[in-house]
């Protein structure tokens, strides 16, 4: 126990207001993975580094190891719980499905969130804006050449909607 | 990881984040985007007792350009900087923030913070110390503008006293026929680079150099005018004889580290090789010419 004061912290979260009072050195990971049992956002490196910790935060992709939970106060967050509606899996999710952008499936979480924010701003990217926009996503298994083609796919059907 | 415990403090305004520091002592510090602070303190390399998170302090991120300055707010995000039509009117600016990190960090990540930071390894110091810069700073005693040469002092030391906080970043537009770039050679995105040039230069009619800063990033404990490589240029004839004597002169002025990214000779021969190309696209835009420049990172 660190005797410091606990500061209470209210996010929105995939649509639901979600409170907790937490120790303020809390990373907003641990707030959404321990506090609100959302276990899909990973920890890779804890290091600012792999983005395997990737959410949205009003928007805006942010690394969740790297923010204390009450700076997200307030605000509003989606993580890979929140992207699929009624069972059906997300544009997104499909795609790396049908493409098999993934292998052991830790880094994915990230690189979607990294992907619907990519597609957000820009629905027809080019390899090189794909390319930059998943580098702070590290894939340990794909060599990428799948993910590319998932974020290529994507970006096709959502286009079709 | 866990950081070391600390109380939260949120301030509403910088007034309150002064008062608050001084409250709560030398062991407090102000938080803003968190992108290197928040690093360090899980690795125990940084142990506040206290953080004063000024994130909530309303018209902190502001963008704006009139009267031939730009003004950017402590709290600009990277990512702002990269989007704004003003940043986009001074070439090395964007460079700068399109490629600072991933896109999450851009997103989160402060020019305030990254200059009060004074990381001998940040963008920011490099890029801005070739344009005349001044930072606005806001402590008890009101507010004072220090030139960005002064306000940094030494690795991660800039002239802020302990009660005093970044306001405001003012950028004065360089004249018409002008150019930059900003090169950072990286490993990856997320990293650090391994050097980083940046070079700012005026030129008269089409060769001669009128003016030119020439800034070298990550080889020294602040960012490195080098001001023996911009002498082989200002007032000559800019042609590939006097690039590679102001490249050359970069090279002698670098005092790099051998580290984890790279040896000191290493190093060294990157400097040389960033103001080459940093020089060749800095005279190219300053001729009215759109060139893309930036960070440069395996896989880009």
């Amino acid at each position: 126990m660190s005797g410091v004061e606990k500061v209470s912290v209210r996010i929105r979260v995939n649509g639901e207001p979600r409170e907790a009072l937490v120790e303020p050195r809390t990373l907003l990971v641990e707030f959404l993975r321990e506090n609100l049992n959302l276990t899909g956002t990973h920890i890779g490196c804890d290091t600012t580094y792999c983005g395997a910790c990737t959410v949205l935060l009003n928007g805006r992709t942010v690394k969740s190891c790297t923010l204390f939970a009450p700076m997200a106060d307030g605000g509003e967050i989606t993580t890979v719980e929140g992207l699929s509606t009624d069972g059906t899996l997300h544009p997104v999710q499909h795609a790396f499905a049908e493409c098999h952008g993934l292998q052991c499936g830790y880094c994915t979480p990230g690189l979607l969130l990294s992907t619907v924010h990519l597609l957000n701003k820009n629905a027809k990217p080019t390899d090189k804006q794909i390319r930059k926009a998943i580098a702070g996503n590290t894939c340990r298994c794909t060599g990428y050449q799948n993910i590319l083609k998932a974020i290529r796919m994507a970006s096709d059907e959502m286009g079709k909607r | 990881m866990y950081a070391h415990p600390f109380s939260y403090h949120r301030a509403k305004s910088l007034a309150e984040a002064s008062k608050l520091l001084q409250q709560l002592g030398d062991e407090s510090r102000v938080l803003a985007g968190g992108q290197s602070l928040i690093p360090l303190m899980k690795m125990r390399l940084a142990r506040p007792t206290a953080l004063i998170d000024i994130n909530y302090v309303p018209g902190l991120n502001d963008i704006q350009s009139h009267n031939g300055e730009l003004r950017f707010g402590a709290l600009a995000r990277h990512t702002d900087i990269d989007m704004s039509d003003a940043a986009a009117t001074i070439p090395i600016v964007h460079d700068c923030a399109a490629g600072i990190a991933d896109v999450q960090v851009r997103n989160q990540g402060t020019i305030g913070g990254s200059l009060a930071e004074a990381d001998p390894s940040g963008d920011w110091g490099a890029t801005l110390l070739t344009l005349e810069t001044s930072v606005q700073c806001a402590g008890p005693q009101g507010e004072r503008s220090i030139k960005l040469e002064e306000f940094i002092k030494d690795a991660y030391t800039t002239v802020l006293a302990h009660d005093e906080l970044v306001r405001e970043i003012i950028v004065k537009k360089p004249p018409r026929n002008s150019g930059g770039a900003y090169l950072a050679f990286k490993r990856s995105a997320p990293v650090y680079a391994t050097v980083s040039a940046a070079v700012q230069l005026t030129l008269e009619g089409k060769d001669i150099c009128k003016d030119v800063r020439i800034v070298l990033g990550c080889v020294g404990l602040t960012a490195i005018r080098a001001q023996r490589a911009e002498n082989e240029l200002r007032g000559k004839k800019i042609d590939g004889k006097t690039i590679q004597r102001a490249a050359e002169a970069a090279r002698e002025a670098a005092e790099p580290q051998s580290d984890m990214r790279g040896s000191a000779d290493y190093k060294r021969t990157l400097v040389a090789a960033l103001v080459k190309r940093a020089l060749a696209i800095a005279v190219r835009r300053a001729r009215g010419e759109r060139v893309e420049a930036g960070h440069e990172y395996v896989g880009r």
